[in-house]
């Protein structure tokens, strides 16, 4: 998948005594960037990662035969192998922009967004995004994707010297049946410990039904102020499906969600069926002690997530996922 | 595997039932939030909607700049409850006989598909790819000025794969679900 790029070599001079020999990429840092960037959206629109694929199919095995939900699974895998095959958008929502951009120290953030702006633009107008952004006031679509808060970037400075460029498309099914609580929730009798936020969690899986497009997986934040759990709620959807939670209660609590919300039987597309969650990734930020929020971020089976790690010269050195 | 074939009836939506696997061929409108806002507000429709299926869709629609002609490459459903205000007047006004969307409606949509002999059918929600497929051309484009995903795009399917899950008979197998999950959650939230 990586992009081809050759070093040109200078041609050696009219005596005939070779110069230097001086490495040249094939086209500027600024093309290349654009090249990569384009690249990343087009295969985080088109293509799932593997562990996505992975938990999916497994899904799909469970179901039992000739069932709606059997055959919703199948729709969906024939979809997930469709738009792989055509380069082309899993689902017509390409959702939220969200760029996490890791980078190391004296790094030119104004110069990045602006080549991001650049790419989201031509992404669109080849068709690998969707005309997604509307003016909250007038209704009005400037067909670009571009506008305040979008597309959405996320600088975090690291201690290595590589660029990594992570995306996410998140659609507004999804993002809808999102939810927030305030603990304690008396409508629940959730307090303020584990035990009330795995009781908010599940009563976000059971409001969803079908609606966030499922089977779907959860990033959740326990703790922050109402912003900054909201976030990191989606940054845990940047996790791998199959990775565990080094924190032993938050990753118990992670596999019992999952157990549980698939005892719900609300299944594929809430049709009814065996599998309702696909997975759930927790964190926890502190908090005031006067707030105790949960923020749960609901990702839909088409769960788009892509990223990259540029070289030298922009090119793409390594997908991430 | 049932099948419903254009031109499409009342009485042919009539016979389906909550869970049937059918495949539809024939003509889609899509119309998703402003189209039934301002249907719903009485702006005439720009096209004669009498039996006709509304797909709640907001679809990827490329334009060849030479030929001019549209080509659809991403056309899943959109979520279907947004429209739940306007639904059962639309239907009552326009004469559709179903829907096309994802998530389901509420009671007023379900009241509606009784009384005016409609049917919801739930496509697979993010199935964009083998959606368009199934889109042999797009015919017409109608209130282009709402946007692209927001405008009435007119389209020709063939098997266009759904599943009943609102009948014309007052069943909801959103509504069975979604009661039936609350009661485990019930159980399950009891046993911490």
């Amino acid at each position: 998948m990586a992009l081809k790029k050759k070093a040109k070599k200078s041609a050696p001079n009219k005596n005939g005594a070779k110069k230097t020999v001086k490495k040249i990429p094939a086209q500027s840092p600024e093309k290349s960037l654009q090249a990569s960037l384009i690249e990343l959206i087009k295969n985080t629109s088109a293509v799932l990662p593997d562990d996505v694929q992975k938990v999916i199919l497994e899904a799909l095995a469970r179901e039992e035969k000739n069932t709606t939900a059997e055959y919703a699974m199948n729709i969906i895998k024939a979809n997930i192998d469709l738009a792989k095959k055509k380069s082309q958008p899993l689902c017509q929502d390409t959702g939220t922009v969200l760029f996490y951009i890791s980078h190391p120290a004296g790094f030119d953030q104004n110069k990045l967004t602006k080549e991001i702006q650049k790419a989201v633009i031509k992404a669109t107008e080849l068709g690998y995004l969707r005309q997604n952004s509307v003016d909250s006031l007038t209704g009005e679509n400037s067909g670009k994707n571009i506008g305040p808060g979008h597309p959405s970037i996320h600088f975090h400075q690291h201690n290595k010297k590589s660029l990594q460029i992570k995306l996410m498309l998140k659609g507004g099914g999804c993002e809808n049946v999102g939810a927030q609580y305030s603990l304690p929730y008396t409508p629940l009798d959730a307090g303020r410990d584990l035990d009330g936020v795995r009781k908010v969690i599940l009563d976000a899986v059971h409001k969803a039904q079908g609606k966030g497009c499922g089977p779907g997986v959860l990033g959740v934040c326990i703790g922050g102020d109402r912003g900054a759990g909201y976030i990191e709620s989606k940054e845990q959807l940047l996790r791998r499906v199959d990775d565990k939670n080094t924190h032993k209660e938050l990753a118990a609590l992670e596999a019992e969600i999952v157990v549980t919300a698939n005892k719900l039987g609300i299944g594929p597309m809430g049709f009814g069926g065996k599998t309702t969650l696909l997975g759930c990734k927790i964190s926890a930020l502190n908090r005031l002690p006067a707030s105790f929020f949960v923020s749960i971020s609901y990702m839909c089976w088409a769960y788009r997530r892509q990223g990259v790690e540029l070289g030298a010269h922009n090119e793409i050195k390594k997908w991430l996922y | 595997m049932k099948k419903l074939t254009y031109p499409f009836t009342h009485e042919q939506v009539r016979d389906l039932k909550v869970g049937d696997m059918v495949l539809i061929s024939g003509k889609l409108f899509t119309g998703r939030d402003a189209v039934h806002k301002r249907l719903h507000d009485g702006v005439k429709p720009p096209v004669d909607l009498t039996n006709q299926i509304i797909y709640h869709c907001g679809p990827v629609i490329l334009q060849d700049k030479k030929t001019k002609k549209y080509q659809v490459t991403a056309a899943g459903p959109t979520t279907s409850i947004r429209e739940e205000p306007y639904q059962a007047d639309v239907m009552k006004d326009y004469g559709i006989v179903g829907v096309i969307g994802k998530g389901g409606m509420g009671p007023k949509t379900l009241a509606g598909c009784k009384e005016y002999g409609c049917v919801y059918f739930h496509a697979v929600g993010g199935a964009a790819q083998v959606l368009a497929e199934k889109i042999d051309s797009v015919d017409a484009v109608h209130w282009l000025d709402l946007g692209s995903p927001e405008a009435i795009w007119e389209l020709s399917v063939t098997d266009f794969p759904v599943v009943v899950t609102m009948d014309a008979h007052g069943n909801s197998l959103h509504a069975k679900v979604e009661s039936a999950s609350a009661d485990i959650l019930k159980t399950e939230m009891g046993k911490h």
